[in-house]
């Protein structure tokens, strides 16, 4: 049955009881989920164009004669995908992924606002309104906020120093600088410490709530991170490089621990690659080789956690498909979304393509969107996460279509 | 758990965006309030100096703080700082020279270059810190946060490591209260902006056949000049203007030989120049070489959108998160009469009733920089150490000269207020009012990396470390008080005043009124 036919049965049926437990699925809308959510967004604009490259379209090394990736099986080639899209090589180790099929792409994807601004383009990516500046609130926020059960702060996690514009809004929210530190105590484990400073902050309209979100969310992580043999044993002794891997391995263990996260956010920038990016190897090979570690840690170490969970990659908008005349790419439109997960439909390129061909691109410079990102989102969040339409509604408010031609996970 | 008012509510109330009425400021919290808003906060005695003198006199000082004499103690320790003193040309060389000799598997060189680097970093965060901390010159050193920031250079992209002091020495801080135009230009020749946002090497299509791979366009800084420089992102421009703008501006440019050899910071290179018509926003541009650039920051240093969008990233600043929309207008109306004079239109900023209201006093939240920088001065401990200070910045999201995108830091509340910001604030200020930071004694070494094995540590030359730190005395809780004046509430007074003396200053310094300014 399908679900949105299940959906007007219901409507027919007042009253039903709804059985829960194993068919999670019939609970759409009401029951309390495991499903897990990772969002990682590349600031600053990744170039898709290399990280799945339409090798086999003639125009690629046409227009990239110097930073287009070399034919699969070529020396610093691109990693065969489809026999037409290759992946950049620095991301090999997400190889296994796609060949289990726990790896899709949706190519020439983004945002329907045309602005080649990263910083309003990723405003609307992480308000999901795009084309409106003054939408209070992100949208992971007003996610956490329909999803069903019990309201935590720290459901909603994000890796960073600051709280970013995605996890903003009227459900609590909590940030970790990094993984690694947010375990140890703090001065306000102290108790003369914690009863001054508890005293001087509950009777603060303004700080009132950051404060005891703090504290809560710093006793979950606390009582989160205890290493047990069976985590000890995944590292199989292997150090991680800091940043990425090192947080996406943290990550995977707190969320293993801590079932009350359920959706977390980690930005990682340094993606604008106005000159010198290189091909298969130099600055951008040099920036992706640790998020695809990261990414393939993260699912290895979530081990049977990652069938409930989708790890979703995403950029403001893409690069020019044309290089620049220092051999870097500059801003452009559409992009690749890059979905990870146990239960995904993957080892696919989706997305409508229409190839890179001059009459193909969007104002003659770029990809055009043939995928609003927010069908991807949506199509996560009601398939995944088991919103009902009206949550949906609510998270991605005035989206014109919301049905995508594709289904990312499997039936 | 206790679940308050939601936080968007909340600063949507206390922004008042619009409202017209503006209730007046007490004269005692006045003088506080100017004091956390022209300057980094009060230190002791500020209070009342700004009292003795007058608030409108001490602002009229400030507006011109070239009056004002900078301490001999800080001049001193200003001038011990070689790097600093140096131009970005000598900066350069040396960059150059140690990277050349790494390449060339010196022995010992990588280390040299680290601390050579690691020199550069620590002695241009010591000018700006010390300066922060102890000038006079408060508006100055705000100007210089404020410019900075708006025309951000992010040091760590390679070159720009040795040239973001120079940067900041010589094409901002001359300028943070002059001409905006002066400044426009200032940092658009630097070599430092030059290199940051690509213009170095952005040139005309087809002027060199045989390397058409190698030079062509790049729109990344004409694109930032008029998103965040000048018009706004809703400055009404198209993908075309930056384009014709980004072909206006080839050839501006240096060469780092030139510029290490003999100091040339900005070099127009009239081979690299696009010689067609360009038509950009709607003006068509004839031949003029480097006067097409020129002319682009003419226009866009006194366009009315420009006056309009630098005048509320001000008011944001200065007055409120969301801040009045007359105020605005009547800042911008200064900036179109007075061809963008940056002084007259703080002028009217500070004159006007919107600044000097309730609703104003305490609106913003602090940033990193301010909070650190804040603290530093309430405590009126000798800052000779800033490393405790940078090291705080970075763990709250904000390093010093580490901004890694060309729109800077934000300065709202929504950027910087998160739960576990508070904590860290909060673990800061505990340290410092215990005496628990090393402040006033000489850094160390920089943090030890282990040696390769082939370096002879004999060679490396490493600098002593300082022995373990001597603890400093615990700050005076009544001192502070008197030094934060009306900042603090009746209502944190109180609960501070019921704990014992080595709570208290703590307890003020990460108090909720300690956070805001």
């Amino acid at each position: 049955m399908q679900r949105r036919d299940f959906l007007n049965a219901l409507a027919l049926g007042a009253g039903l009881v709804l059985p829960l437990g194993a068919h999670a699925w019939a609970a759409t809308g009401t029951a309390p989920t495991r499903k897990k959510l990772v969002v990682v967004m590349l600031r600053g604009a990744v170039d898709g164009l290399n990280v799945v490259a339409p090798v086999g379209d003639e125009n690629y090394l046409r227009l990239r004669p110097t930073i287009g990736l070399a034919a699969p099986g070529m020396e610093g080639g691109a990693l065969d995908l489809d026999g037409y899209f290759g992946l950049h090589p620095a991301l090999a180790g997400l190889q296994p992924l796609w060949q289990q099929g726990k790896l899709a792409f949706v190519h020439a994807s983004g945002s329907p606002d045309a602005t080649r601004s990263h910083f309003d383009a990723q405003d609307y990516m992480e308000s999901a309104t795009p084309g409106r500046k003054n939408t209070p609130d992100g949208w992971m926020n007003r996610l956490v906020t329909a999803l069903p059960g019990t309201a935590t702060p720290s459901r909603l996690l994000g890796i960073g120093p600051v709280l970013p514009r995605i996890l903003a809004g009227s459900a609590a929210a909590v940030n970790l600088p990094n993984v690694a530190g947010a375990a140890k105590a703090d001065i306000l484990d102290k108790p003369d410490m914690a009863a001054a400073f508890d005293q001087l902050y509950a009777g603060s309209p303004r700080f009132a709530r950051a404060y005891a979100d703090g504290r809560a969310a710093h006793k979950e992580v606390m009582d989160a991170t205890v290493e047990t043999p069976q985590m000890m044993a995944a590292d199989r002794g292997a150090p991680l490089p800091n940043g990425f891997p090192d947080d996406a391995a943290r990550l995977a263990a707190l969320m293993r621990n801590d079932p009350k996260i359920q959706l977390a956010f980690v930005a990682l920038g340094g993606w604008d690659t106005h000159a010198s990016q290189g091909a298969g190897t130099g600055q951008l090979a040099n920036r992706l080789a640790p998020l695809g570690q990261g990414l393939a840690v993260l699912a290895e170490r979530l081990g049977p956690l990652f069938d409930d969970t989708m790890v979703l990659v995403m950029s403001e908008f893409g690069r020019t498909a044309r290089e620049n005349g220092n051999g870097g790419t500059d801003h452009g439109h559409g992009n690749v979304m890059w979905l990870l997960g146990g239960k995904l439909n993957g080892g696919k390129v989706y997305g409508e393509w229409e190839g890179v061909g001059d009459h193909a691109l969007n104002e003659g410079r770029d990809l055009p969107v043939t995928t609003d990102f927010r069908t991807v989102l949506a199509q996560i969040a009601e398939k995944h996460l088991l919103l009902s339409d009206k949550q949906l509604g609510q998270v991605f408010p005035a989206m014109p279509q919301r049905t995508a031609s594709f289904q990312l996970l499997k039936a | 758990m206790v679940r308050c008012v939601p936080l968007l509510c909340l600063s949507a109330a206390l922004a008042l965006p619009g409202l017209p009425s503006a209730a007046p400021l007490a004269s005692d919290q006045q003088a506080v309030h100017v004091l956390n808003r022209l300057a980094f906060g009060p230190r002791p005695g500020d209070v009342e100096h700004v009292q003795r003198i007058g608030v409108q006199a001490w602002i009229d000082e400030q507006l011109h703080p070239e009056a004002i004499p900078l301490p001999p103690s800080l001049g001193a320790r200003l001038d011990s700082l070689d790097t600093v003193k140096r131009g970005a040309g000598a900066s350069l060389a040396e960059f150059l020279e140690l990277r050349r000799n790494v390449r060339m598997e010196d022995e010992g060189a990588k280390q040299r270059r680290r601390l050579a680097e690691a020199k550069v970093a620590r002695e241009a965060n010591e000018a700006r810190l010390w300066r922060a901390i102890d000038s006079p010159r408060q508006l100055e050193e705000v100007m210089v946060d404020f410019w900075y920031n708006h025309f951000n250079v992010f040091s760590g992209k390679d070159i720009d490591r040795a040239l973001v002091t120079s940067y900041e020495n010589e094409a901002i801080r001359p300028h943070v209260l002059g001409s905006f135009r002066d400044l426009l230009g200032a940092t658009a020749r630097h070599p430092a902006m030059l290199y940051y946002l690509d213009n170095v090497v952005s040139s005309a299509p087809e002027a060199d056949a045989k390397a058409r791979n190698k030079r062509g366009l790049n729109e990344n800084y004409a694109r930032e000049l008029m998103e965040l420089h000048t018009l706004g992102v809703d400055g009404g421009y198209t993908q075309q203007d930056v384009t014709e703008l980004a072909r206006m501006l080839t050839g501006w440019s240096f060469e780092q030989r030139r510029l290490a050899a003999g100091g040339e910071g900005f070099r127009f290179e009239p081979k690299r120049h696009d010689r067609g018509t360009k038509t950009w926003l709607g003006q068509v541009i004839g031949p003029a070489g480097q006067q097409e650039g020129e002319h682009a920051l003419d226009v866009l240093a006194i366009h009315p959108t420009t006056a309009r969008h630098i005048s509320r990233q001000l008011a944001q600043y200065f007055v409120s998160d969301d801040p009045p929309r007359a105020l605005v207008e009547r800042m911008a109306k200064t900036w179109r009469e007075t061809g963008g004079d940056i002084r007259s239109v703080l002028r009217t900023l500070f004159g006007s009733d919107e600044f000097m209201s309730t609703e104003a006093a305490g609106a913003k939240f602090k940033t990193p920089y301010q909070f650190v920088v804040s603290a530093a001065r309430a405590s009126a401990v000798p800052v000779v150490n800033v490393q405790p200070l940078v090291s705080t910045m970075t763990q709250l999201g904000m390093p010093l000269y580490g901004c890694q995108t060309p729109d800077g830091y934000k300065n709202t509340q929504d950027a910087w207020l998160n739960p576990d910001a508070l904590t860290r604030r909060i673990t800061f200020a505990t340290a410092l009012a215990g005496g628990r930071l090393p402040l006033s004694t000489a850094p160390g070494a920089p943090p030890p990396q282990p040696l390769p094995a082939f370096v002879d540590v004999s060679m490396a030359a490493l600098p002593v470390a300082a022995p373990s730190t001597p603890k400093m005395a615990a700050l005076d809780p009544d001192t502070l008080e008197a030094a934060l004046g009306a900042s603090v509430s009746r209502r944190t007074l109180d609960i501070v005043q019921q704990k014992p003396d080595n709570l208290r200053a703590a307890m003020l310094l990460g108090s909720p009124d300690f956070m805001q300014r």
